[in-house]
């Protein structure tokens, strides 16, 4: 088992154990966690005095949290130099959008009791609120088109530019926290998260203009961008 | 901390007081942190002994009360009040203190004696978040005098027959439980009668959505939310929210305070 993963890539770049077939089984049982955890403290009485709010709030904390690691695996991929973490984006792109829609369900139904009228009311009065709902709808298109067929039917190209709102999302959801924190002035944690996704789409950007066109026109004479590429990557 | 059953109407809801543990761990007590968790995690070394609370302003007899003296002014009585915190969650506490109005006796308010300004403790040595922007400090809040006055406004010291926890506002806080939680200021170390009203802490930090009466009113929604349910803390994760009541459910008592007057306004 342990050495035909290598074997079958034959890229020594690659660590065997992200190529091992228990990689994305161990993922999908360690992301489904802190949904277990939060079951359970609903069931044992351990979220606090106010667990409706608790439920809210982690749902919350781990929509970002997942949204976070979903944009962290194309830089990781390039500073670890370990490309099958792509592996993984799919996962965990689409846990983020699963605790979206649980943060959602438990607002709706723990705070507004499944009340329609209720809720429009509440989004509409909550400038915060509606930020988050555009992001939770922003994600349903991405979800929706996650599985390999959707990739083909649609064509890379077109699929890739889609998937692009997940920047939006990001933005969004960070504004949606930072609102839901003014009211205390308590930022904290909010620019923890917020440093984190600077990083993440600032190493996109620097890529990218590493990448432009001009730069890959100066490159070439000297043999080719993708020498200049392999060189950075030595 | 004994005390006897209050006879002030109105003292003593039926209702099922909320658990000792849920009152004492979900505060809030900006100056010990924002979160609900903090306070009884950061005041747990904060000193209330030696205490003094300044009585001054507009009284014909100013003093400076020494917490000893407050504790044996009046007779202590236990009330089980509502109380309804602007987030929108609701307790039932048991308090022991007695009516606000008893010292206000003795210090005797001269006619120009409007309004009342309470000063609250502000120590940064003993209080982290002093300091935060959340708020300016020290926290300030105000009655009208006929409120300050009012037999249901509680000067308390304690709560579920014991010496206030230093979480809830130890060692003497304000209760009134027809306003907003924000009302009743914590850790008292000024009280002062003024002419003009004053502007409470919450209203420096947000003029258009705190204002000076803050009153419990399920039809004057908060600008960023409706106010009219509430979550009762302790009823568990699937209890529908109540429906808020007007004062709080005190419109029997203080209604005629307001006669008159456009709540909607007067917010």
């Amino acid at each position: 088992m342990t050495t035909t993963a290598p074997a079958r890539t034959g890229a020594a770049r690659t660590r065997p154990w992200l190529l091992h077939p228990a990689v994305k089984p161990l993922v999908f049982i360690a992301s489904l966690l802190p949904l277990a955890w939060l079951v359970w403290g609903a069931v044992a009485g351990t979220l606090g005095p106010n667990p409706a709010e608790a439920l809210i709030r982690s749902t919350g904390d781990w929509t970002l949290r997942f949204l976070c690691l979903t944009l962290a695996i194309t830089p990781l991929r390039h500073w670890f130099k370990q490309p099958a973490l792509v592996r993984l984006r799919r996962m965990l792109g689409l846990f983020t959008f699963f605790y979206g829609v649980l943060h959602f369900l438990c607002y709706a139904w723990l705070d507004m009791s499944l009340v329609v009228g209720d809720i429009v009311t509440d989004i509409a009065k909550r400038p915060f609120i509606l930020v988050g709902t555009a992001a939770l709808l922003l994600m349903a298109p991405l979800a929706a088109t996650s599985f390999n067929r959707a990739i083909k039917a649609m064509g890379g190209k077109r699929w890739q530019a889609l998937h692009k709102a997940i920047y939006a999302v990001v933005l969004l959801g960070l504004l949606h926290f930072f609102w839901m924190r003014a009211a205390k002035h308590n930022f904290g944690e909010w620019s923890v998260y917020a440093g984190i996704v600077a990083v993440l789409l600032g190493d996109r950007l620097l890529r990218a203009r590493m990448t432009t066109p001009k730069l890959a026109a100066l490159a070439t004479p000297q043999g080719g961008a993708q020498s200049l590429g392999a060189a950075r990557r030595d | 901390l004994p005390a006897v059953r209050s006879a002030v109407a109105g003292a003593n809801t039926m209702e099922k007081p909320t658990a000792y543990e849920d009152v004492t761990t979900y505060n809030n007590f900006y100056e010990f942190g924002t979160d609900k968790a903090d306070p009884a995690r950061n005041a747990t070394k904060f000193k209330t002994t030696p205490w003094t609370v300044a009585v001054e302003g507009e009284v014909k007899k100013p003093k400076v009360y020494d917490l000893a003296e407050l504790l044996k002014l009046a007779p202590m009585e236990e009330r089980i009040y509502r109380m309804r915190c602007v987030e929108g969650w609701s307790m039932v506490i048991p308090w022991v203190g007695y009516s606000l109005a008893e010292l206000i006796k003795q210090v005797e308010p001269t006619g120009n004696a409007k309004f009342v300004e309470f000063v609250t403790l502000a120590d940064p040595k003993q209080m982290p978040f002093v300091g935060s922007r959340v708020l300016e400090w020290p926290y300030v809040e105000g009655l009208r005098m006929d409120e300050a006055m009012h037999p249901l406004t509680l000067l308390s010291f304690g709560l579920y027959g014991e010496v206030l926890p230093n979480q809830n506002g130890a060692p003497v806080r304000l209760t009134v439980p027809w306003k907003y939680g924000f009302k009743s200021a914590k850790s008292l170390v000024k009280i002062r009668f003024v002419e003009k009203q004053p502007t409470s802490s919450w209203t420096k930090a947000a003029q258009q959505e705190y204002g000076f009466y803050s009153n419990v009113n399920p039809k004057v929604d908060h600008p960023r939310w409706s106010q009219a349910t509430e979550r009762r803390i302790g009823e568990g994760l699937f209890a529908k929210r109540r429906p808020t009541l007007m004062f709080n459910g005190y419109e029997p008592q203080v209604g005629q305070l307001y006669a008159g007057m456009d709540l909607a306004k007067n917010f």
